[in-house]
Parts: structure tokens; C-alpha cells; sequence
């Protein structure tokens, strides 16, 4: 049983957004980069998991990008995954990243792809649902709990409007990875040693054509200044709503 | 030519969601002479009016939608009925359905694909272009796709409404050769928030952090959502003490909203909470504090006790809407 678990590399949750002047770049100059919340708190842990637990035999890392993200693919070494894999290129966009990973994945025997449900700087929530749709694969996607019941197949509990559902999926199969799913590990300092001489492995993009491209980027403007009440003023405050806001 | 929208309008019940993702398309068809195609589950004539209204030119009803379970499936026909018909745009909803269909069904058609737009996309003749937040909100990035086949799904509540008078709206029965499925629902669990509208599409929220101190303090919180029909939310660590059901949680790790109301109250306003809820269209801060990160970001504030401001707002939107009605 082996899984494969996509990790994306992102700029920090606290980060200062900026873009370059021309608007066509992000500005990456001091900025922390980390794993995707969603991939590592999600879809890595459960996959150590299964793996401790004796369900999984092999956990393999991949991300798709440049050489700055290895110091973010050792952590995920840190925390239990066996080996890593990263695909050099500055993908265009989101099909190309899952394009990649599937090139990938169809070389080798995986039995679980995970994602996280969407990277928190581009919120896109498709590289997961793309890598399965190239692949012919089942998709189950914001999936919130993950158990094998055979050799076969998952059970897996997904978000849905309103509330969840309880799903049976048959393996191979891609699961998009949403909160509920575990929690969140600190590496120890074992792990962290063992990480330096796992296996971490480069390789060259596939040939694609590209299907579309960011042209600019641009920070939302902000709110005008707030404008305060008393507690004693809660008709005022209603009146705005209503006839500035219209919102009541 | 036309423009196809996927819905997730089953039973004969259409959602909010559903007619936004027709209004983008008909604005989409009328920059380029195109028909807007829905697809639904069971729909009774007497609704086809809503859809004609939001734009629709005709109604594609897919009876087998109703119960099936596998979007890999979904994809496998629908992509199919796409070539066969030489269908070059299809929209949806960016909700629970779209997020997991658009980009199965890009996969599979080798189709250039945009995630939760939030504007009416450009056609231009090499391309089109189309808008979408990133960064949670704090920010916007334009897209431009070239594939032949373009996929679009558009942000819930982001686009604004105009009200459509079409000729007749047209009906099909669409048969989709669905394969069989290799996901199989077991079981659907409802969250117990009664007659309030889920999260990702409340147009009202009222939302409530740490600072009240415990769930047991929670009923103020729900008289003022009660008073104006908004849907109930919370910070992460109130969910994760379990004050709140976890469904409520919104912010970066929790649900990503965008309401026209917006209110926060015991919250902080950390920049993970802000990235969930920043795109609300008006924000109302309460707080204690005067330094509160939260009213950097809000539109009106009141520094107070949330235990004695809540019930004056409850009271005033009350009366309010009485001498209004
Ligand atoms: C990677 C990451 C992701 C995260 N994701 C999220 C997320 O998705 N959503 C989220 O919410 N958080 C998230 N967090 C946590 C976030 O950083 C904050 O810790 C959290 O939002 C704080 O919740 P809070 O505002 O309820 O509590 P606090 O920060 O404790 O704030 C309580 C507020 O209540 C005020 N207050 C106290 N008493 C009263 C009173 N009587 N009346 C009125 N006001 C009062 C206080 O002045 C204070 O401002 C994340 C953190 C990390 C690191
Ligand atoms: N560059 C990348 N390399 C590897 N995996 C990625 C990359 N970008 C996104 N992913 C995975 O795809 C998921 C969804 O990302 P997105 O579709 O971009 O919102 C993420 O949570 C990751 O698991």
C-alpha cells in the first residue's frame, strides 16, 4: 500500500502580502515559506498514520518547483514520509502542477494520492480533482475522515453542503484533504536527523502545453477607516447598516 | 453554440448558488453570441421560470443526476456529451459540487481551468480573462486561458443580479451514459443548524470568538442572528474547544466566506481569521478592546462588553424592523 501526498509550499500564514511594481511577480524577499496547512496538517499526518498504524508500507512526497522549496519537502521527511520526489520547474499554473504530478504517478504503483483542499495562496482547490480527472481516477474531494476497510477500498467521510457524507471509494483513488482529517504533528528531533539522509530525488518536467497564465497581480483595497459607536448608539448603528450598507 | 452550465439543482430545488453560476454564464454567452445549456437533476416545469429568469436558454434534465455518487463518473459522460456536442465553455458553482467536478472534468477534457472567479470574465479573441481572489481574499489575481476548452467556476455570492426576459425556455431530457459507479454514498449526515442557509452561501453572518468566555454564553449570540435571519460562526479556538460544532469554524483553515454582513464579536481579528472572512461585503466589529487587530479591518465598530452591546443591537434591529414593517 503505498501513498503518494502532493505538498505545496507557501508563504507563511502571517506573510505581508506585496506584488512587484509592474504587478506581475510576488514579492518572495523575506518571506517564511511552510508546507500548505492543508497538506501537511491533513493529508501528510494521515498518511504517517496509516503507515504506523501498519496500513501503508511507503509514504512518498512530490512537489512540483524549484529548489527553494527542499528545506519545506525535509520537514515533511522530518514528520515520517519515506522519501521525497520534486519535479524542477516553475509551473504556470494549477494544470500544470497536476499535469506533472501525473506523469509522475503513472510511472509508478500508487494506491492513495492525497492533496490538501487547496493551497492557501492561490485557494484554488483544483490540482487534486485535475490529477484525477488525467489519470481516470475516483475523486473524493474535501474529504474530512480516512479509513481502509480492504485491501480495495476507503471509507471516507467528505464535506458537503450542510454537512457530510459517508462515502466507499475503491483504490486507486485521488482524496482532496479538508480539517478533521488529524492533527496537526510537531517533528522531533529524531525525525529531523533521519530527514537529512532520506532519499530526495530531482527530476525534469514532461513537455505541456501551457493553457493559461496569471497576467497580473493585485492586493484587494483595503476598507476606509472604521466608524465607532457607543453601546448607547445601536439605533444609529441600524440606521447605517440599513441605508449605507443595505445590508438590514 | 453554447455555453454549459452544471448545477446541482436536484429534486426540483434550485439554490442561490445555482442561478449565479447561470447569471455568469448568460453575461459569458452574451459577449459571444452563445446559448446558455443548464444541466440539472429532476426539475418540474413550474421552476423553469427561476432558471429563464437568471438567464437560461434551455434546461438539459438529467434524471439519473439525482442519486449518483461519482464525480469521476460525472466527468467520464459528461465529457462525452461536450465533444460530441463541440461545447467549448462550461461553468459552475465554486461550491462543494464544482470544486470537486471543474477540475476532474479539465482533467479529463485537457481544459484550461479558473477557480472561484469573482467577476464577469473578458473575452478577448486569443483568450479569455477572468478574475479571482487569492491569499484568502487579500487579494486579486487575472487569468488569462487560451486552451480550446475553457472551464470557469465563479465564487458564490460575488457576481450581482439582473433579472433575464427570454422567449420561452427550452426543455431536454438529457441521457448522460453514466459509468458505474466506483463511489458509493453510504450514508449523509446533516449538520443541526436548522433552517439557517450553510455557511458558504449566508448572506448574514454573526460570528463570535473567545471573548465570550464559554458556550454557554452563546445565546446572545444566537437571538441577534435569529433577529435578522443570519447564519451563526466562530473563531478556530472556539471550535476546537468545542464550544461550537466545527462546521462553524471560518477563517483561513475553516470555511471562506463572503457575505454582504459580516459580524465578529469577542473575535480578535487575527490575520488567519481575516483570511477566511475578509471578503464580506460589511464588517461590524465588537470587541473590548480598542486596539483589537479586527477594527483595522472593519467598516463600523463598537468598543465594548459584548455581554451588554449584543442584546442593545439585538433590541435596536428589533425595534427597527417592527416601525418597518
Ligand atoms: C496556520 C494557522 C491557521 C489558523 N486558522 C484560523 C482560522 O481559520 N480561523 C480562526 O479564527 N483562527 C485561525 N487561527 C488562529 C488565530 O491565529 C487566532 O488564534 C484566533 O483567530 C483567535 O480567536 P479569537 O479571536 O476567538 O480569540 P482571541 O484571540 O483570544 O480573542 C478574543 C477577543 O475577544 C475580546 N473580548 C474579550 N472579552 C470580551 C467581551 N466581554 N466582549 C467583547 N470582546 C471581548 C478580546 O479583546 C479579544 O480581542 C489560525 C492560526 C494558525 C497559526
Ligand atoms: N506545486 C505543487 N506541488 C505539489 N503539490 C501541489 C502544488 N500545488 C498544489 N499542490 C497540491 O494540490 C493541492 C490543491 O492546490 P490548489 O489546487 O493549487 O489549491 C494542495 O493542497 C497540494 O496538496
Amino acid at each position: 500500500m503505498k501513498i503518494l501526498v502532493a505538498i505545496s509550499h507557501v508563504p507563511d500564514t502571517t506573510a505581508k502580502i506585496q506584488f512587484s511594481a509592474d504587478k506581475s511577480t510576488f514579492q518572495s524577499q523575506g518571506i517564511t515559506y511552510i508546507i500548505n496547512p492543508y497538506d501537511e496538517w491533513y493529508a501528510l499526518v494521515r498518511a504517517i498514520e496509516l503507515k504506523e498504524q501498519g496500513k501503508a508500507s511507503h509514504v512518498t512526497l512530490i512537489h512540483v518547483g524549484l529548489a527553494d522549496a527542499e528545506a519545506t519537502l525535509r520537514k515533511g521527511l522530518a514528520l515520517g514520509a519515506d522519501d521525497a520526489v520534486r519535479i524542477d520547474i516553475n509551473a504556470a499554473d494549477t494544470f500544470e502542477v497536476a499535469y506533472q504530478i501525473a506523469e509522475y504517478a503513472r510511472s509508478q504503483q500508487f494506491d492513495i494520492i492525497l492533496t490538501g483542499k487547496e493551497t492557501i495562496q492561490y485557494n484554488s482547490s483544483a490540482v487534486g480533482g485535475i490529477l484525477a480527472g488525467i489519470l481516470d481516477l475516483p475523486f473524493v474531494s474535501y474529504a474530512c475522515k480516512l479509513e481502509l476497510t480492504s485491501a480495495s477500498t476507503l471509507q471516507l467521510e467528505a464535506e458537503i453542503d450542510g454537512g457530510t457524507q459517508v462515502l466507499e471509494c475503491s483504490m486507486p483513488a485521488v482524496i482532496s484533504c479538508a480539517k478533521g482529517m488529524a492533527e496537526q504533528r510537531i517533528p522531533n528531533m529524531r525525525g529531523i536527523m533521519a530527514a537529512r539522509s532520506k532519499p530526495l530525488q530531482v527530476l525534469t518536467p514532461q513537455n505541456h502545453t501551457e493553457k493559461g497564465k496569471t497576467i497580473t497581480y493585485e492586493l484587494n483595497p483595503g476598507r476606509s477607516a472604521c466608524q465607532y459607536f457607543t453601546e448607547d448608539q445601536m439605533d444609529e448603528l441600524v440606521s447605517l447598516l440599513h441605508t449605507q450598507a443595505k445590508v438590514i | 453554440m453554447a455555453i454549459l452550465v452544471y448545477t446541482d439543482i436536484r429534486n426540483n430545488t434550485v439554490k442561490k448558488n445555482a442561478l449565479e453560476s447561470i447569471q455568469f454564464a448568460r453575461a459569458c454567452a452574451d459577449q459571444c453570441n452563445a446559448a446558455v445549456h443548464v444541466i440539472t437533476g429532476k426539475i418540474e416545469q413550474n421552476t423553469h421560470g427561476v432558471l429563464q429568469s437568471a438567464g437560461a436558454h434551455r434546461v438539459l434534465e438529467c434524471e439519473a443526476l439525482e442519486s449518483y455518487t461519482d464525480v469521476n463518473g460525472i466527468s467520464e459522460a459528461m465529457a462525452s456529451y461536450i465533444l460530441s456536442q463541440g461545447i467549448q465553455h462550461i461553468v459552475f458553482s465554486y461550491d462543494y459540487t464544482g470544486k470537486a467536478l471543474a477540475p476532474i472534468l479539465a482533467g479529463r477534457l485537457n481544459a484550461g481551468l479558473i477557480t472561484g472567479i469573482t467577476h464577469i470574465p473578458v473575452f478577448k479573441p486569443d483568450g479569455i480573462e477572468a478574475v479571482k481572489t487569492i491569499f484568502g481574499g487579500k487579494a486579486s489575481a487575472t487569468y488569462v486561458l487560451k486552451s480550446e476548452i475553457r472551464i470557469l467556476s465563479v465564487l458564490p455570492n460575488s457576481i450581482s443580479f439582473t433579472q433575464f426576459e427570454n422567449s420561452e425556455i427550452q426543455h431536454e431530457h438529457l441521457l448522460l451514459k453514466l459509468p458505474l459507479a466506483k463511489v458509493k454514498r453510504i450514508e449523509v449526515k446533516q449538520n443541526n443548524s436548522g433552517a439557517m442557509a450553510p455557511l458558504p452561501e449566508a448572506e448574514l453572518v454573526v460570528s463570535a470568538g473567545r471573548g465570550l468566555k464559554g458556550p454557554e454564553h452563546w445565546g446572545i449570540i444566537e437571538d441577534l442572528a435569529k433577529v435578522i435571519g443570519a447564519t451563526t460562526a466562530c473563531s478556530r479556538p472556539v471550535a476546537d474547544m468545542h464550544w461550537r460544532p466545527h462546521h462553524e469554524h471560518v477563517g483561513q483553515t475553516g470555511i471562506a466566506i463572503r457575505p454582504n454582513l459580516y459580524i465578529a464579536i469577542g473575535i480578535s481579528g487575527a490575520i488567519q481569521h481575516l483570511a477566511g472572512v475578509n471578503g464580506s461585503k460589511t464588517i461590524v466589529v465588537i470587541n473590548t478592546d480598542k486596539d483589537a487587530p479586527f477594527f483595522k479591518s472593519a467598516d463600523f465598530g463598537v468598543i465594548g462588553d459584548a455581554f451588554t452591546v449584543v442584546p442593545k443591537l439585538t433590541e435596536a434591529i428589533y425595534r427597527f424592523k417592527n416601525s418597518n414593517s
